[in-house]
């Protein structure tokens, strides 16, 4: 299910294309009902009307992910994010989420490998809020020392607790520092703990200052708005925020890799667990839309072939996966993983997993088995546009990826996809030389079955 | 669930799910608020209820804005009425319902499904069974002909059976791997002991062992019946349509009567116990906490203020403010009260380093202690009721969530206007009353702390022992 929601992303915006068109009054212009203005100072904003949302929600996203980071400094992004909570000269460091509660909102930040962002939910009413808000901190964060020092130890905690203390994504983050060599998906989002202790506040202070410019951000506004209402706030408070330098993505590629790379995890644990990526492209490159189907006909679902034959069938699997998401801006991994039923061996459910794309690569996928997969695409599509949240994510990680429109073309490439075109990318890309595999050695001796 | 966590794993690497700043206002409040929030005039949900003739209570909301229905069926079937030496029953016998029927084998009704992106799914808490579906208008027909023969047919093959109890037992070992579930499943057990409510939904290798298709069938014709079932639609659906759906699919549906289980309310332990468990973690996880109040329980509502500033209103609560944001000592930490129908908790979950379990342990009484014995500040309950009475159209966004809450409304027996209701039950709260639920419901000499930890590392003060 999880690789349809990363591509239904897309087909939201075709949606809005179609309904009626309206003339815009400023500089701005209308898209069915999706608003689009540049401010002067580079500051992209959409603003989507959805009279059926019973909310709205703010989204502001910065070029500024953890790709954006240098060696040695893993982790800036994310720290920076929680400092954006400690507070300008106008807001003291505990008013951010106070506010936004007190009107019945609620607040959050994520931060991933391209990119940041920071959201509001909140009545329709009480978006002036959330606009005063961020505006204030996109180039007011005062960044105390003392509080920087102790949210570097709470977001150390965070990682214990999402890493050091959980196996398997260990795993993934030595399979994502071993797969890669040279672009910076090689490092985790959250950071290494060795960097993250060296991390200082004039280091945060420094990049704070490049990244965080309203030429490197984008708002996007959505649910029951008035849109002229909204944008004339958004001008009144964003607009005299000066031009930033630009970020650019860092212009790096990936060496050829030519040969299985393998690494051992060893952990205490109840059960082993193994994980394969297989370097592939994005959505860029037109394979990425055959390898999004060929995630959903592996891996779509307790009907699609994984399912059935490593967990219904073959009864060795806890869990067994594919997937993929074709998002990214760099290139990125095809994975599968599974962990084997106690008494299983890991080896046994790895061959199983080879065994499967070796069946795709040999004959082509049915071409029911390629529609459902479609299916499943658009339905998701059509259930996720419930959440406005949702909808103002899909426009925003398009346009991050170079434009929203793109989402059109991604569209368009899923249904062109063939039963033939499946098996070709399997073919091409799910091969030996390509992969990196990772496996969990548990260090506690585990009981045959129980 | 090994599943669903290799799936957050990649989700973090994606923009759906990115490393966040703080998980709870998901977490905590979904468990919490499900059941108190409110619809405010503007988005005041028109839900049109009936009882059928077969004793099945119907709830529909009509929403036109996309072509989908959700449609949730709650039925009184948890594992409060399983027997002890088969715990796991509920759980099974719902996880079973899409494993085969007396048309269809399970591998076609998820190709069914599936193939018109469409899903269905069955799953027990303690307190009921839920059954749900989510298909596209176009595709009603199909859903609720799967839907109705789920419910009503399940053949329950023996083969089926045998490797749902292979995954389960599998899934219980892998979930030792989680610190958080071991240290709330050793939480349950010391404040309920053999009740039920002690005991996990999964069951265990032994209970499962035990469980033979029989029981299955036996649990399942005895309360999978109309007249102990609520079902909820949701969607781009008249009521038109949908008595037309029920009456074609769900026609052999009867009502049945439903030998009464004699459901005790549970002891609660009250005395001071500390459970620790050895593993080689980098942090403690710790949960602290003791029996809490059941979902009638007059003073819900001033419990629920109180906790929003004790630790369940995320950044604002004391407990975060003090542990996190001035000490820096966790990620996470929170309080609630997790309310069942003849019982309930109240528990604070923290994950420290193992070197901070105490000074952890240290501050959460601190603030317990301080809750009993000052009443809380004019601003602290100004911002609790804004944050509890304005913060409802955030939780009811989409069709599947409004379909769950109906099943609640109507399962704890808080009447449809509770929706209008709600406003004026929060508002009311006094500091005074405040203070009285934190000496009544918090009990800071007679709790159950559990700590999942390297115990070396942690070393816990012998009065936490």
């Amino acid at each position: 299910m999880k690789k349809i929601f990363s591509i239904i992303l897309l087909l939201l915006l075709l949606s809005l294309a179609a309904c009626a068109h309206t003339s815009a009054r400023q500089a701005g212009r209308y898209d069915g009902l999706l608003y689009e203005e540049v401010l002067p100072n580079g500051l992209k904003v959409f603003a989507l009307k959805d009279p059926n949302a019973p909310l709205a929600v703010f989204q502001i996203w910065y070029n500024a992910g953890s790709i954006h980071e240098q060696v040695g400094k893993t982790g800036l992004s994310h720290l920076l994010e929680h400092l954006m909570f400690k507070g300008t000269p106008k807001y003291g460091p505990k008013e951010f989420s106070k506010i936004i509660s007190r009107a019945g909102g609620v607040d959050n930040a994520g931060t991933s490998r391209d990119y940041v962002y920071y959201h509001q939910k909140l009545a329709p009413d009480k978006l002036y809020l959330s606009i005063e808000l961020e505006a204030d901190r996109m180039s007011n964060l005062v960044m105390d020392p003392k509080e920087t020092l102790s949210e570097r130890d709470v977001v150390m905690e965070e990682r214990r607790m999402r890493y050091d203390d959980d196996p398997q994504n260990i795993v993934y983050e030595e399979v994502m520092a071993t797969a890669f060599k040279n672009i910076p998906y090689r490092w985790p989002v959250i950071g290494w703990m060795e960097d993250l202790k060296r991390i200082t506040r004039d280091d945060l202070y420094k990049y704070y200052k490049e990244h965080y410019a309203p030429n490197n951000a984008m708002i996007i506004v959505a649910g029951n708005i008035d849109v002229d209402a909204v944008m004339t706030k958004i001008r009144s408070e964003f607009g005299g925020i000066p031009k930033g330098g630009r970020i650019e993505n860092p212009d790096i590629a990936e060496p050829e890799q030519s040969g299985e790379k393998r690494l051992y995890v060893k952990k205490e644990a109840e059960l082993p667990y193994v994980l394969i990526g297989y370097k592939t492209p994005n959505f860029l490159n037109d394979d990425g839309y055959a390898l999004e189907v060929l995630a959903g006909v592996l891996s779509g679902g307790k009907s699609s072939r994984i399912y059935k034959s490593l967990i219904d069938e073959k009864r060795l699997a806890l869990s067994a996966d594919a997937s993929y998401s074709s998002l990214d801006k760099y290139p990125s991994l095809f994975f599968l993983d599974a962990a084997p039923l106690p008494g299983k061996s890991i080896d046994e459910v790895e061959k199983a997993l080879y065994e499967e794309v070796e069946k795709i690569k040999k004959e082509a996928p049915d071409e029911k088995e390629v529609q459902k997969a479609k299916n499943q695409v658009e339905a998701g599509f059509i259930m996720g546009q419930d959440s406005i949240f949702f909808q103002a994510e899909v426009v925003a990680m398009f346009e991050m990826l170079g434009d929203r429109k793109l989402k059109d073309k991604y569209f368009e490439g899923i249904r062109k996809v063939t039963p033939q075109d499946v098996q070709r990318a399997a073919q091409k890309y799910l091969v030996e030389d390509k992969k990196t595999v990772g496996v969990l050695v548990p260090l506690k001796k585990v009981e045959s079955g129980n | 669930m090994k599943k669903q966590k290799t799936e957050d794993r990649r989700q973090k690497t994606e923009v759906t799910n990115p490393v966040t700043r703080y998980p709870l206002l998901v977490t905590v409040f979904i468990l919490f608020n499900v059941f108190c929030s409110m619809f405010t005039d503007a988005y005041a949900l028109d839900v049109k209820r009936t009882v059928l003739d077969n004793g099945l209570t119907l709830l529909i909301v009509e929403r036109h804005n996309l072509p989908v229905v959700k449609v949730s069926v709650g039925i009184k079937a948890g594992s409060i009425l399983e027997p002890e030496e088969k715990a796991g029953l509920a759980s099974i016998t719902a996880s079973l319902l899409t494993s085969g029927t007396q048309k269809m084998t399970a591998q076609q009704i998820s190709e069914e499904i599936e193939f018109v992106g469409g899903a269905v799914g069955a799953s027990a808490d303690e307190d009921f069974a839920t059954v749900s579906l989510s298909v596209l208008k176009k595709d009603m027909d199909l859903g609720f002909d799967l839907l109705s023969d789920i419910i009503i047919n399940p053949s329950f093959p023996e083969d089926e059976l045998n490797k749902k109890r292979v995954r389960i037992k599998g899934s219980l070992k892998s979930q030792e791997d989680q610190p958080d579930f071991v240290a709330s499943r050793e939480f349950r057990k010391a404040v309920f002991g053999a009740h039920p409510y002690g005991r996990l939904v999964q069951g265990t290798p032994e209970t499962l062992d035990a469980i033979k298709r029989d029981d299955v069938v036996n649990f399942h014709s005895a309360y999978y019946v109309p007249n102990n079932a609520i079902m909820s639609v949701v969607g781009d659906i008249t009521p038109e349509e949908v008595k037309a759906l029920l009456k074609q699919f769900f026609p052999e549906w009867h009502s049945k009567e439903i030998k009464s289980a004699s459901l005790l309310k549970p002891t609660e332990v009250k005395e001071r116990k500390t459970i620790t468990i050895d593993k080689d973690l980098t942090q403690a996880n710790i949960i602290l906490g003791h029996a809490g109040i059941s979902r009638d329980n007059p003073d819900y509502y001033a419990v629920s203020v109180m906790n929003y500033i004790l630790g369940g209103g995320g950044f604002e609560s004391r407990l975060m403010q003090n542990v996190r944001e001035e000490k820096g000592l966790a990620y996470d930490i929170h309080s609630f009260f997790a309310p069942n129908k003849y019982s309930g908790t109240f528990q604070v979950g923290v994950q420290t380093k193992n070197e901070s379990a105490n000074t952890a342990v240290e501050e959460i009484l601190k603030e317990i202690n301080r809750i009993r014995n000052t009443p809380v500040s004019d601003t602290e309950l100004a911002d609790a009721k804004s944050f509890l009475t304005g913060s409802f159209p955030l939780r009811f966004e989409t069709g599947a969530r409004i379909a769950n809450f109906l099943i609640a409304v109507e399962f704890y027996g808080l009447g449809l206007d509770y929706i209008d209701k709600y406003p004026s039950y929060i508002n009311s709260v006094t500091k005074d009353e405040v203070l009285r639920v934190a000496k009544k419901y918090l009990d800071p000499d007679n709790f159950v702390l559990v700590v999942v930890a390297n115990q070396e590392k942690a070393g816990l003060k012998p009065e936490f022992k």
